[in-house]
């Protein structure tokens, strides 16, 4: 899975460049995201931009990385959802659950 | 066959990187439905969706991720109605007692389980039940 994170003033982007998020790739992106917090990182973008498919692999991957944020005191935000990734968050109810940023910038001054 | 009707079948390895092939294939084929739908970009990633829901199940579970099996896709478009099947050979599973997320607030944090509710909610039916050398999972969704 193709990843790219940055450091950015204290928050970490983490930008998805893959076009789905789904049962072949999304275990990377939990390992990921649990090294970053195992690290000790306690502020997380993970920008969509790039994601035009998600399937419920792709949702649980970021579940687990909502739940391990909450457990260590850090936060995970999201950005730039595409209309039909949007859907899924919504069929699922995970809109409520998530703080979910129209840009990354919008999410990075957010913490 | 019905007149009219476009009948698709595939048969991969069972692995889950073929799941972007078959869920381009089925954006495609969901191109076809142009007087059945008022979005035909959201009917298209549902069918994508709900393609790669039943897949996954067939792969992980039904095949049991032995990557020397394989799957097979049906899929077929009449004037009135989508079916779509996928085809394992494994020992199955219950679909009824397999894990499906109601969304109640304590499951909304759950990992998994999200899979069937996705199926049963963008589909008119799920079922799942054997045929000679193995099992079918079978979605319908009909047209106004």
């Amino acid at each position: 899975m193709n990843l790219k994170i940055e450091d950015n003033g204290g928050v970490v982007l983490l930008v998805v460049k893959e076009e789905r998020l789904d049962a072949h790739n999304s275990d990377y992106l939990k390992q990921e995201l649990g090294r970053l917090f195992e690290e000790g990182k306690t502020k997380i973008v993970v920008d969509l931009k790039e994601v035009r498919f998600i399937d419920s692999s792709g949702l649980g991957a970021l579940v687990s990385g909502f739940k391990n944020a909450s457990s260590r005191q850090a936060a995970l935000k999201l950005s730039s959802l595409q209309s039909q990734v949007k859907s899924m968050f919504e069929l699922t109810r995970l809109h409520r659950v998530f703080d979910i940023y129209t840009t990354v910038d919008e999410a990075i001054e957010a913490f | 066959m019905k007149k009219n009707q476009i009948e698709l079948q595939i048969r991969v390895p069972n692995q889950t990187r073929y799941l972007s092939l078959i869920g381009r294939l089925s954006e495609e084929l969901a191109a076809q439905l142009q007087n059945h739908a008022d979005d035909q970009d959201a009917l298209a990633n549902q069918i994508n969706v709900v393609l790669t829901e039943a897949l996954v199940n067939a792969i992980r579970h039904a095949n049991a991720n032995d990557p020397d099996e394989m799957v097979e896709i049906k899929i077929s478009i009449a004037d009135k109605e989508l079916l779509l099947q996928v085809f394992d050979h494994g020992k199955g599973f219950d679909l009824d007692s397999a894990s499906d997320t109601s969304l109640d607030t304590d499951d909304e944090l759950e990992d998994h389980g999200r899979g069937l509710y996705i199926m049963r909610s963008l589909m008119d039916s799920v079922s799942y039940y054997p045929v000679k050398g193995g099992n079918v999972l079978e979605m319908r969704k009909k047209f106004q």
